[in-house]
């Protein structure tokens, strides 16, 4: 198993690699175009493509063109605010959506299960940064309740910037982070839904309601166990989707993480930023696929025991 | 079975398809309102008296006018005007114009290079398969709102200033378009492979047809549902990736603003009190959207007979 | 007095045109220690029946009317009720063993909850019984077994586990649905023979559902014979397979390949399209037809095909012989058997005959041309048109995007491009009509047909290019008995008229006895043995011949 393990880690590694070739290589278009001297960008695209591959190794990702600053430095400082981020939204996204799933699954026809779907349909109609106007508009401009834009006021420890400890940093973030789980919750109700209607469509759960199985059992052991086993892949897409949406609820909210600094990066071309970041998600990828991995591997006994005989 | 021939309109109304549609109320509700959104959109010269990108028909006289039904309304806005004096109703056809162009273009570029992609893939298989399925991978491991964004910034770089605003909606159009693909690559081939495997298939390589004709006049037929479905709801996605794209300011310019551009532009006045000049844009946004969904929604139902 | 009484049970399916009614007023009564067979063909309703007796019916189906009496009680009298005599009272065996165990609880799991929802025993009294259940039904190591996956168990051991599923609190009405239908042959008589068994040793009431004859008569005592949800005929079955009163109880038994006689057609009592006359081959006017010459038409020589496992490439190279060494020759104007279960790489070399796939090694030679070796795409077509096949599956061997009009007419057209559209419109009509189908079917779609007549689409499809050689690869096992007779008397028929040489691959020797002149038995890719047809079923000589002739299910062992 470890095998498979180190197999995965090696395949999204070779996977985030044309990622940075292709910035690599767009950093030499740059050069063209602003700070050619200063940051030395005149040497050949292979031996650029190196250096930066050594240097990425060691977190330096050269100086932003736009900030006049490292790259490392900016990174570091705005890494806490986005992490804490995505984490808190996803928490929300993934226990009320999977919640949610798994009663509109079992409840087919209801009419709390066709109001629930309703509304996640429409979730997934609502872009993030229009939720995230209604929501500032309704709480901040006309209920004054909640702040609408920053973190409020942070403590750091040591290298960490923290806004849970303080309760204008707790206020702060619950806006952004229900917009950003918004989206990811309606989608994971939707296939958390589907994936338990199909499994109560099976065999084996007709044959458990034939030897007389409490319906109660049938749904939530049988049925939720088997259909938990796909929603664990979309949980971790779903982490790495809501670091690229953060992007958009930073901007808004004007958080000030990450996704605020690249986003001004595109916008000034500012390629150290962008490759920075890049890595950074592609690193953040291989380590979601890891964990996915592994979790599979307690959670499926098809995968963790091999069948003894072939014909099975 | 009778032996009266059946023409095209009575298949189409004998099928399970018709009956359901007919059946479903919010699938009729979402077409009329998806229907009447693309007419206005792309009739929108005869349907509006102002063009709010004629800069000699405009006054700042009637920026910021409020809704008609506010106060200090005026009846020819009915929906007030923007801080340019524009007439919001006639700006935002003109901008869902904008929004769908750029929404269906990009998901037509995407639909045939994906499952132009795919369907090969599936059916030839091999090393070619396997380098298909890994750029897919690749590119799925990419939100696909970053990847358009990575696009829209790489092609910052490479197209000249003066030339940004031009470019810019096709830009736009080949970045959705290429951060969408690998769905329907995936999709299609997904399908494929399950087609190739049935008796059809090998029938007729037996007979001695084609790999071309099999795979484009047997194969492909076969896969258009799930690929329609992926189709409808990508549209929306396109859609809304549009708008984020514009509202982050990387997408169309203010020139020709599409819903997006507007609402960005609009956020600006909220704290102001001039929530009509974001708020309808969004809405109308949401509710395009929402119609999209609704019907790829219902075509997902009906399509795919596994969760009926 | 018998212990299930089902009375006017009625199963309504209320669908988007028409309300179908899937069991009409059915009564059948069951005692203890006996086997009822409940046999009908597909759409008879004889698994809504089975279904039915525990409310196990699928939305939108409801059963409208009707009682089921256990012994004295109805349990049908309180819907809420139901729920508590699943498994305790009544067993339920389905189908496909691979999908009726959940796959990510231990059987032991399975087993102590199905247990422990029935009987008010500790967790280690729940083990103990289920340990000692699984040795009943002749699980070996019962007590590691207990511990493993649904995925560890082969296809034979799994259904075993299904059965002691369904017998772990002691019901005493056990219904089998189609229990064997997925199973080879040798592991279904071990299971039949496990029912049997267990029926004596716990004197349960059976109802056993099937659509195999050969398993009513050699398993059941008496049997229901049900035809669109209407029970046609009930008694011993001994009395209703030798002297059936009813005409399609009749037509049924008539159209059972026998396995100790070749006849030479079956006698077909209702037939499919009613409005039909005999058979009229009129595409032999346009047949060029060769004259059979006394030779070989096909000769295989130590053919062999391995498959990688693609699946565990990085761990081991693993690959699986699907054929091994395999020769025998198809004389010109002759049937030709392949024998095999599944595994046994059959169709893998009926797909190599026709060029699907590419053998490992050996040659395939075809009218005296080695044809494994042509590389040139023209010099191929030659033979892709002299080389037609069937396929098993009428639903998935046609496009149901094209009409049977563009099916049938896609091989004359690219093989004779310059006909003219009336003239192929003709023929098209001529060979509908040669398969028994009507000239209006040209304009229908796939969907519009039943199994069989698609069946007979795929044979006009295969006719039209003229071939000497029609490979069927199990072209009637997806079809009811009653159809299978029909087309098999059809291929008959075509054969002797346009001189074709068949080869005929099937799992079911009966089947085989009455189609093919020589047969060639199979085995994990490896040939056991060539003989005439005839003298492979008196005289077997291969081990494994005896074995499958032995256990295959016969209907005449009614007469024993």
């Amino acid at each position: 198993m470890l095998v498979v393990a180190f197999v995965s880690f090696s395949l999204f590694n070779f996977v985030g690699d044309p990622i940075n070739n292709m910035v690599g290589e767009e950093t030499s278009d740059e050069e063209r175009a602003e700070l050619r001297e200063t940051l030395g960008l005149t040497d050949p695209i292979h031996i650029q493509f190196s250096r930066f591959i050594v240097n990425a190794t060691k977190g330096e990702f050269g100086i932003s063109y736009q900030l006049r600053r490292p790259v490392s430095e900016l990174i570091s400082e705005r890494l806490p605010a986005t992490i804490e981020l995505v984490l808190i939204s996803a928490l929300i996204a993934l226990i009320s959506g999977t919640l949610l799933g798994v009663y509109t699954g079992i409840n087919r026809r209801g009419f709390l299960s066709d109001a629930i779907l309703a509304i996640s349909l429409l979730g997934v109609s609502l872009p993030t940064f229009v939720i995230g106007i209604l929501f500032i508009y309704l709480f901040s401009v006309i209920l004054g309740v909640l702040p609408s834009f920053g973190r409020g006021e942070v403590v750091n420890i040591g290298y960490w910037s923290t806004g849970f400890l303080t309760s204008s940093g707790l206020k702060a973030i619950i806006l952004p982070a229900v917009t950003l789980s918004l989206f990811q919750m309606t989608y994971i109700i939707r296939l958390v839904r589907a994936e338990m209607m199909e499994i109560l469509q099976t065999d084996y759960i007709k044959f458990a309601r034939a030897r007389g199985i409490k319906e109660k059992s049938i749904h939530y052991k049988h049925a939720l166990k088997n259909g938990l086993i796909p929603v664990i892949t979309i949980a971790g897409i779903n982490i790495g989707t809501l670091i690229a949406f953060s992007i958009i609820t930073e901007t808004v909210f004007q958080w000030p993480g990450m996704g605020f600094l690249f986003i001004q990066a595109v916008q000034f071309v500012d390629i150290p930023i962008m490759s920075a970041y890049l890595v950074f998600i592609a690193f953040v990828f291989v380590m979601i696929n890891f964990i996915v991995d592994i979790l599979y591997y307690f959670i499926d006994p098809r995968i963790r025991v091999k069948a003894e005989s072939a014909s099975g | 079975m009778d032996n009266k021939k059946l023409n095209v309109w009575d298949r189409i109304r004998d099928s399970d398809i018709y009956f359901s549609f007919i059946k479903s109320p919010t699938a009729i509700a979402s077409a009329i309102i998806l229907f009447i959104i693309l007419f206005c959109s792309f009739f929108v010269e005869f349907i509006t008296p102002y063009n709010p990108f004629d800069p000699s028909s405009l006054s700042l006289m009637d920026a910021f006018t409020p809704p008609s039904w506010t106060e200090d309304g005026v009846a020819k806005f009915i929906i007030g005007t923007d801080g340019q004096g524009r007439d919001m109703l006639s700006t935002i056809l003109y901008g869902s114009r904008i929004s769908l162009i750029v929404g269906f273009s990009a998901i037509i570029f995407s639909l045939v290079l994906g499952v132009g992609l795919g369907l090969t893939a599936g059916y030839f298989g091999g090393k070619y398969e396997m380098i298909v399925m890994r750029l897919t991978d690749v590119q799925l491991t990419v939100p696909s709102i970053l990847m358009a964004l990575l696009v829209d910034g790489i092609a910052r770089g490479i197209i000249s200033r003066e030339m940004h605003d031009e470019m810019a909606i096709y830009v736009l159009i080949f970045a959705i378009g290429i951060s969408e693909w690998p769905q329907f690559a995936r999709v299609s081939r997904a399908a494929t492979l399950v087609e190739k495997n049935k008796d059809y298939v090998s029938a007729s390589t037996i007979i001695g047809v084609s790999n071309f004709i099999i795979m484009f006049k047997h194969i492909l037929p076969n896969i258009t549902r799930p690929v329609l479905v992926i189709g409808t709801i990508g549209l929306a996605l396109a859609i809304l990736a549009e708008s984020t794209l514009s509202f982050l300011g990387v997408g169309v310019p203010p020139t020709t603003p599409s819903l997006g551009t507007l609402i960005r532009l609009g956020n600006d006045f909220l704290f102001s009190g001039e929530w009509w000049i974001t708020f309808f844009p969004a809405i109308f946004l949401v509710i395009l959207a929402f119609s999209i969904n609704l019907l790829g929604d219902w075509m997902r139902d009906t399509l795919n007979p596994k969760l009926n | 007095m018998s212990f299930l009484k089902i009375k006017n049970l009625s199963v309504d399916y209320k669908m988007r045109k028409e309300t179908v009614y899937a069991a009409k007023n059915v009564n059948i009564e069951v005692n203890k220690g006996e086997i009822l067979g409940l046999v009908g063909e597909s759409g008879s309703g004889k698994s809504t029946v089975g279904n039915a007796i525990i409310n196990l019916i699928d939305e939108p189906g409801k059963v409208s009317n009707g009682s089921i009496l256990l012994g004295d009680i109805n349990i049908h009298e309180n819907s809420k009720n139901i729920a508590s005599y699943r498994g305790k009272k009544v067993g339920l065996i389905f189908q496909d063993p691979q999908t009726s165990l959940n796959p990510i609880f231990t059987i032991g799991e399975q087993l102590i909850e199905t247990i422990q929802t029935h009987l008010s025993l500790n967790t280690e009294e729940a083990k103990n019984k289920a340990i000692n259940l699984l040795k009943e039904v002749g699980i070996k190591d019962a007590d590691t077994r207990f511990y493993n996956y649904p995925h560890q168990f082969s296809g034979g051991m799994r259904q075993r586990v299904v059965i002691s599923l369904a017998l772990c609190c002691e019901p005493e009405l056990l219904i089998a649905d189609e229990p064997t239908t997925a199973l080879d042959v040798s592991i279904q008589s071990q299971i039949l023979e496990l029912i049997k068994r267990l029926t004596k040793e716990r004197n349960l009431a059976v109802i056993l559902i099937t659509h195999d004859m050969g398993v009513i008569a050699e398993t059941t005592d008496r049997v229901a014979v049900m035809k669109n949800g209407n029970l046609v005929e009930i008694g011993k079955t001994k009395e209703v397979l030798m002297t059936p009163k009813e005409i399609y109880t009749k037509s049924l038994v008539s159209s059972v390949p026998p396995t100790n006689k070749k006849i030479e057609r079956f006698k077909i009592i209702e037939k499919e399209n009613k409005n039909q006359t005999d058979t009229n081959i009129k595409i032999l006017n346009r047949w060029t037809k060769k004259k059979i010459v006394d030779q070989d038409l096909v000769q295989i020589k130590n053919l062999s095909k391995t498959f990688d496992d693609s699946f565990f490439t990085e761990s081991s190279k693993n690959s699986v012989m699907a054929v091994n060494d395999v020769s025998f020759n198809i004389k010109e104007g002759q049937s030709f058997g392949l024998v095999g279960e599944s595994g046994s790489g059959k169709s893998t070399i009926a797909k190599m005959i026709v060029n699907l796939f590419k053998p490992t090694s050996g040659d395939i030679y075809f009218d005296k041309v080695c044809i494994t070796k042509i590389k040139n795409n023209k010099e191929m077509m030659k033979f892709r048109k002299q080389i037609q096949m069937i396929f098993q599956d009428p639903y998935s061997s046609l496009n149901g995007r094209l009409k049977v009009k563009d099916i049938v007419s896609e091989p004359i057209k690219l093989h004779n491009p310059s006909i003219s559209s009336k003239d192929l419109d003709n023929y098209i009509y001529d060979l509908l009509e040669s398969v028994e189908l009507t000239q209006q079917s040209a304009d229908r779609y796939p969907h519009e047909f039943s199994g069989g007549q698609r069946q007979r689409i795929s044979i006009a499809r295969a006719l039209a290019t003229q071939p000497r050689l029609l490979v069927c690869d199990e072209p009637t096992s997806a079809l009811d008995v009653s159809i299978q007779a029909q087309i098999l008397n059809l291929l008959k028929d075509l054969q002797e008229q346009l001189n074709l040489t068949i080869l005929f691959i099937s799992h079911d020797l009966p089947v085989v006895r009455q189609m093919c002149d020589r047969i060639a038995v199979l085995k994990n890719g490896k040939l056991c043995e060539i003989s005439e047809t005839e003298e492979l079923f008196k005289n077997p000589s291969h081990d494994y011949t005896k074995e499958l002739l032995t256990l295959m299910p016969k209907i005449e062992s009614i007469y024993n």
